[in-house]
């Protein structure tokens, strides 16, 4: 008995040192990205490459979820709303909700799901067929060639697919409340317009989904690179991009909404 | 053999932890020649070859490559270097994102200036040298594996490198394909003037094109010589490896504890 007990600790202890040790590499990682990112700005046509692969690509998935999200915040405001007499502020909780907190994090999420994923397949498949190593022997440094390109693609894309999704959510709101429901169109607007406030909710957001762009994209090319060059290498590493997107993207936004909306009235 | 020596290797060891792959290894390959490293799977060949191209740091010993020493050089002086090196590798690794075109574009564009047009000038010269200048609009999951290899072949002499090194050429090849990929290793070694060196466990293939052999087996060089020497050896190691016998001093178990032990013979006759 003694004995299972102490493999038990050990073996949460290996995983802890295990834990450690990935978000260690990653951050290093993250570090030799930036540090060869120079050959991506100076030739900027490979970042746009990726940008259509990690942005364009997303829109879809983007847009039609935003449209859902703002018509299920529409008709779930609107019912409990009303009961207080107040449906007309309907469409400050929609937006509210939306440039705050769903917008970037949803988008987010789906973001790590989409284009995350992807990123880590691609890098760690072409790790497996040793196209890296390849490029290493010609002299081209897969890291500055292959890696920083689909990193800064990443990050520029994310805060512009939030936005859109934000955008498309306060559309959804709009037609559930306004078209579907009749709530008063003027209403909706002017008091979306008074309560949501530039500075404080529209670039609070705009800043999360930089922060959840650079860890989700930083968190997508590690898990490829750092991939075992195999089949199943390659499976694991994609749904650890996913799950640990999830998990980074949730403690993040706790952490980044209590330093920003404390004490907002 | 009397053309100026490419490389040199000297007393050259490795180990992977406390594993030892390679134990002084003693080499030195001219310029113009073909040079096949030949061994059993997991006899340290492509470890070689890493070594070669300063992938890996030997744990003890040399690699001199134009008279510089591999090991030694930083980063940059390394990739430096490896402007004059070519690999292909066992499966060729082509970019599948790029087309057989920018495949065999893609160290030009990458280390050098030149217009476009000279580029694909350049490019379709190097695909008909492989004889795949009508497929430089393919993808590479167009290709059979006999043609990624060729168009492979073609990005790595891209630049006209002093070597070209070669990780298992001929695997999963069928006959037509291996016997174009072998003569092609040597037109194009004795065209461009350049050396290369073979890393294969195909021997009737290989014995018809190359230059000189090395055998290596438990990390050391078992035999050398030419293509007629080791056809004619009668070492026990050469024998065996060429004639692709069963018996002989390699042996066909992997060395483990007495059978009877494994089976527990032992304690259930006691």
């Amino acid at each position: 008995m003694p004995k299972r007990i102490i493999s038990i600790i050990q073996g949460i202890g290996h995983r802890a040192i295990e834990g450690t040790w990935q978000v260690g590499l990653a951050s290093r990682f993250f570090i030799l990205v930036l540090l060869k990112s120079t050959t991506s700005l100076r030739r900027f046509g490979l970042v746009m490459r990726e940008l259509y692969f990690v942005g364009v690509l997303s829109l879809i998935i983007i847009l039609v979820s935003g449209l859902f999200v703002g018509m299920v915040l529409g008709l779930q405001g609107y019912e409990t709303l009303q009961k207080f007499g107040s449906e007309t502020a309907v469409g400050t909780l929609v937006a509210l909700s939306l440039v705050r907190e769903l917008g970037p994090v949803v988008a987010a999420l789906l973001f790590a799901s989409r284009a995350g994923s992807a990123i880590t397949a691609e890098i760690g498949l072409m790790k497996a067929t040793e196209q890296l190593a390849a490029m290493g022997m010609m002299a081209v440094d897969p890291v500055a060639r292959v890696v920083a390109p689909r990193f800064w693609a990443g990050v520029i894309s994310m805060p512009f697919l939030a936005a859109m999704f934000s955008v498309m959510g306060v559309f959804g709101g709009y037609l559930v409340t306004v078209v579907f429901i009749g709530v008063d169109e003027g209403s909706f607007w002017s008091q979306m317009q008074s309560n949501v406030d530039f500075r404080q909710d529209i670039m609070n957001g705009f800043i999360k989904s930089c922060f959840f762009g650079v860890a989700v994209t930083t968190i997508a090319v590690f898990e490829g690179y750092d991939a075992k060059p195999t089949a199943e290498g390659v499976s694991i590493a994609t749904t650890r991009t996913v799950v640990t997107s999830a998990l980074v993207i949730l403690g993040l936004d706790f952490i980044l909404t209590a330093f920003m909306f404390r004490g907002i009235s | 053999m009397n053309s100026e020596a490419l490389i040199e290797i000297s007393d050259l060891n490795f180990s992977y932890g406390a594993r030892p792959i390679l134990k002084g290894i003693n080499m030195t390959m001219h310029r113009g020649k073909v040079i096949a490293i030949m061994g059993g799977s997991g006899s340290g060949k492509t470890t070689l070859l890493r070594l070669i191209s300063g992938s890996v740091t030997p744990s003890a010993g040399y690699v001199k490559f134009d008279h510089q020493m591999v090991h030694q050089l930083n980063r940059n002086a390394l990739f430096k270097l490896r402007r004059k090196m070519g690999m292909l590798f066992q499966f060729g690794a082509l970019f599948t994102d790029l087309s057989v075109f920018d495949n065999v574009a893609f160290q030009m564009r990458e280390h050098t200036n030149l217009p476009e047009t000279m580029i694909r000038d350049l490019v379709l010269m190097k695909l008909q040298a492989v004889g795949l200048r009508g497929a430089h609009q393919m993808m590479p999951t167009e290709l059979s594996g006999g043609m990624a290899r060729r168009v492979a072949l073609a990005r790595s002499i891209a630049l006209d490198p002093a070597l070209i090194m070669y990780d298992e050429p001929f695997t999963g090849l069928d006959p037509i394909s291996l016997s174009i990929i072998g003569s092609l290793i040597r037109r194009l070694t004795d065209a461009l003037g350049m050396t290369s060196i073979i890393v294969t466990h195909d021997v009737q293939e290989s014995l018809k094109i190359v230059d000189y052999v090395y055998f290596i087996a438990d990390g050391v060089i078992a035999a050398e010589g030419t293509p007629q020497e080791v056809s004619q050896s009668v070492a026990p190691f050469v024998h065996q490896f060429v004639h692709g016998e069963e018996e002989g001093p390699v042996p066909f178990h992997y060395p483990a504890d007495a059978y009877g032990m494994d089976l527990n013979l032992e304690s259930r006759l006691a």
